[in-house]
């Protein structure tokens, strides 16, 4: 497997990348800068010697000769280390005099003004020339001389190299700096990085605790401020978990139990009256086992959609619908007439519509079966708040379990097993995870329960 | 003028100190008994060097060496001819005439060396690492001790100057200078000359005063200054008069300038046996040459406690291009033409 490069290689790899660049860049173009300043250097010296010897060409006797200053020489030997030469040539290319032995060397072409700068070779090695011509008018001469002076290169490669050498060493010192300044700073940026890591590295499995990201850099503190979100959900799923398994395991021991002491009595009991007694309440207990399964299934369902479900906009009068036409009730109390009170106009909230369901259906149900009929469900806006409320004519629960609602579950050990509890905690998880209430009001001849939830403003 | 300038430089091959011979190589010796060959031409007489050269031969013993003794101006002509056609070029080039080394070097005939003993050269002794200058040989005005003695004896061209002004009858027809039109080496004494003072063209015309001599070579400057013929010769090189070992003649470092020539050793580009001749200029360079050299005569030491010449009177005649200009036509003819109105009735036989 390939190892992934380090945040540290790739930044400083890319420091490097554009240190190098701009070196070379500027490399190239101080070489030039250079070649340009040693060019234009040397070829002053070099028109310095040519116009010198100009000057000193006289005519005598009808003839141009050449009393040749030796200052034209000493200013060539400003570049030492190069090869030199001249020649004076008179009308029609005539040598006047030049170097011993050495061919003339023409400009590349006719034309242009004195002095002309050219480049030729120079017994095979490249040089720089100068011709300056001079024009005579006199008595017994008139006519142009030409002094060709020329030059090899070597001082002027020297003078270039130094240039560029002088120009580019404090650079590269200053990139070398660059690249150090840039690990030191790439180190200490990642630096609270590493410390998360082993931090995270050491942590307790089950520690879902948020980490602390006071002094961490804002990109840090982006992350880390996400994955503490993540690891809240995941705690809370985690305790719900707990929670469930441990009411169910709560809410189910009494109710097998009393089935087992049921179903040894009818199995023991030979008479058939008494037997047939037992068998019907092994009826009853297992009917109401089925029905708190039901709620205990709905109450997890509850609690996990409403950490997870997406909240939608959801008229409560659909729901108390719905509700009134499922006719679930029926199974629990045949014959109950239920009344269905909604208005006119809509009653949105953002939830999720399976937990408002089963918060109604709770409701309804604690009201079939420990209120008194007639029993009536509806919704209505009261300012900003939607409220969906269940009512009957009985007086209600007692004030000590409306006290202690929305507890888990609070059912004592004489109360039936159909409790009013745990349907009132599914109500009671639903209105807290939607922002909303529930209230317990004693009414003029009745009792009302009803789940309050903000109202959503319309179209939103 | 001109045609007759062209023609001094292409007939006579031997404008040098040395007796002109017809001969293009007037003298050759073979040192070592080995079997690669190495050739060396050179100006300098083979009974002088003769010394080092062996000394070099008993140190590589594998070569065979060839030591030709040229004229310097037919070494010149050859030297270029080999560098343009290609001919059968010499291992290393020697010469006392530094100019046309220069010209040599600057028609690129020269392959380049560098080690430790050539870098230690003064700047003025080596040229593009291509050139080097190994001797070290003052310009010097001898005298005849009998003549001259004490205050007498003029320290320093104003001072020969003077004694000349003073008592022209003494020195008429008793002083001698090389012939600058034969000799090369006289040539470039005076053209060094020219360039280094105004007192060139003083001097010039007090020896045209006292009918001056201007003759050709060094043994016989030196043999009349010996039998008292001279009183004085001026600007005579110092190695030939330390070779002549006569006790009568004086030697005057000049104490107002004194020129210093440096014959010069090259490597021809041509040169088959490149690195022996690169050995052979470190060897000349080394310590053990060097005084063999100077027991020769061709060192002499100017340091200030030995000679009383202080650094700043001493003109190393450099290794530059500068050098060219002695070489121009137009510059010899102008300085010839100077020379023939100085001494109008020349007494070059």
């Amino acid at each position: 497997m390939v190892r992934p490069r380090s945040l540290t290689g790739r930044v400083l790899g890319a420091v490097l990348a554009i240190l190098l660049l701009g070196g070379l860049l500027v490399a190239g173009s101080t070489w030039w800068n250079g070649r340009q300043a040693a060019r234009q250097a040397y070829d002053r010296i070099l028109l310095g010697a040519a116009s010198d010897i100009a000057e000193s060409i006289r005519i005598q006797n009808g003839a141009p000769l050449v009393d040749l200053p030796v200052s034209a020489f000493e200013l060539l030997a400003q570049a030492p280390q190069d090869r030199v030469h001249y020649t004076v040539t008179g009308p029609g290319g005539s040598l006047i005099t030049g170097l011993d032995g050495a061919g003339p060397v023409a400009p590349p072409s006719r034309g242009g003004a004195s002095p002309r700068f050219f480049d030729a070779r120079m017994d095979g090695e490249a040089a720089r020339f100068v011709r300056v011509t001079r024009r005579f008018v006199e008595r017994d001469f008139s006519g142009p001389v030409d002094v060709t002076v020329g030059q090899t290169l070597r001082a002027r490669q020297a003078m270039t190299a130094e240039l560029m050498l002088d120009a580019l060493l404090p650079m590269a010192v200053a990139g070398l700096a660059l690249m150090v300044i840039a690990w030191i700073v790439i180190r200490s940026a990642l630096h609270p990085l590493k410390a998360l890591s082993r931090d995270l590295a050491r942590r307790d499995p089950n520690d879902l605790t948020p980490i602390a990201t006071d002094r961490l850099p804002r990109e840090l503190q982006l992350m880390l401020g996400a994955m503490n979100r993540f690891m809240g959900r995941l705690d809370g799923q985690v305790e719900t978990m707990r929670n469930l398994i441990s009411d169910t395991a709560h809410q189910l021991r009494t109710p097998v139990a009393a089935i087992r002491v049921q179903a040894e009595i009818a199995a023991t009991e030979a008479e058939g009256a008494t037997r047939g007694r037992a068998l019907d309440r092994l009826l009853g207990r297992t009917r109401s086992l089925g029905q708190l399964l039901d709620q205990l299934l709905s109450r997890a369902l509850v609690i996990h959609r409403t950490d997870s479900a997406q909240r939608v906009a959801v008229d409560l009068r659909e729901v108390a619908l719905e509700i009134v036409e499922r006719d679930d009730h029926a199974l629990i109390a045949p014959g109950v007439e239920i009344r269905l009170l909604i208005g006119e106009e809509p009653v949105i909230v953002r939830a999720d519509a399976f937990s408002l369901g089963e918060a109604a259906r709770n409701l309804l149900g604690n009201a079939i079966r420990h209120g008194l009929p007639p029993v009536s469900i509806g919704t209505e806006r009261r300012g900003d708040r939607a409220i969906l409320w269940v009512q009957d004519a009985g007086p209600g629960p007692a004030p000590a379990v409306t006290a202690r609602l929305g507890e888990r579950f609070n059912r004592n050990a004489g109360s039936r097993e159909s409790s009013a509890g745990l349907g009132l905690s599914i109500v009671r998880s639903v209105a807290a995870a939607f922002d909303g209430a529930v209230e317990m009001t004693p009414l003029e001849g009745g009792f009302r329960a009803a789940l309050v939830l903000p109202l959503a403003e319309e179209g939103k | 003028m001109r045609a007759f300038v062209f023609a001094l430089m292409l007939v006579l091959p031997g404008l040098t100190v040395l007796p002109a011979a017809s001969r293009a190589q007037e003298a050759v010796a073979r040192f070592g008994e080995g079997d690669t060959p190495l050739l060396l031409r050179s100006t300098t007489d083979i009974a002088i060097i003769r010394p080092v050269i062996e000394r070099f031969a008993q140190l590589r013993p594998e070569l065979g060496i060839t030591y030709e003794q040229w004229g310097s101006n037919a070494l010149y002509a050859r030297s270029r001819a080999d560098c343009r056609e290609g001919g059968t070029s010499a291992d290393a080039v020697f010469s006392s005439a530094v100019q046309q080394m220069v010209a040599l070097v600057n028609a690129a005939c020269a392959h380049s060396h560098q080690s430790p003993a050539t870098q230690a050269l003064p700047e003025s002794r080596r040229w593009r690492d291509e050139l080097w200058g190994v001797t070290t040989e003052p310009a010097v005005i001898v005298y005849n001790r009998r003549a001259l003695a004490g205050g007498a004896v003029p320290r320093s061209r104003f001072a020969l100057l003077d004694a000349i002004r003073a008592r022209p009858e003494r020195f008429r027809g008793r002083i001698a200078t090389y012939d600058i039109a034969a000799s090369g080496l006289g040539y470039l004494f005076a053209y060094s000359d020219s360039l280094e003072a105004t007192t060139f063209g003083a001097l010039m015309e007090s020896f045209a005063r006292v009918d001056a001599v201007a003759t050709c070579c060094s043994a016989e400057i030196i043999e009349g200054v010996a039998q008292g013929r001279f009183v004085v010769a001026y600007n005579v090189l110092g190695s030939y008069v330390a070779n002549a070992a006569r006790p009568e003649v004086g030697v005057i470092l000049p104490e107002d300038y004194t020129l210093i020539l440096s014959r010069s050793y090259m490597i021809p580009r041509g040169a088959r046996q490149k690195a022996y001749a690169a050995e052979l200029l470190d060897f000349l360079l080394s310590a053990e040459a060097q005084a063999l050299l100077s027991e020769a005569g061709l060192i002499t030491s100017t340091d200030a406690a030995e000679t009383a010449l202080a650094p700043s009177v001493r003109r190393f005649i450099p290794l530059s291009p500068a050098l060219l200009v002695a070489l121009d036509r137009n510059r010899r003819a102008i300085l010839l033409k100077f020379w023939a109105e100085t001494f109008r009735e020349p007494s070059v036989p």
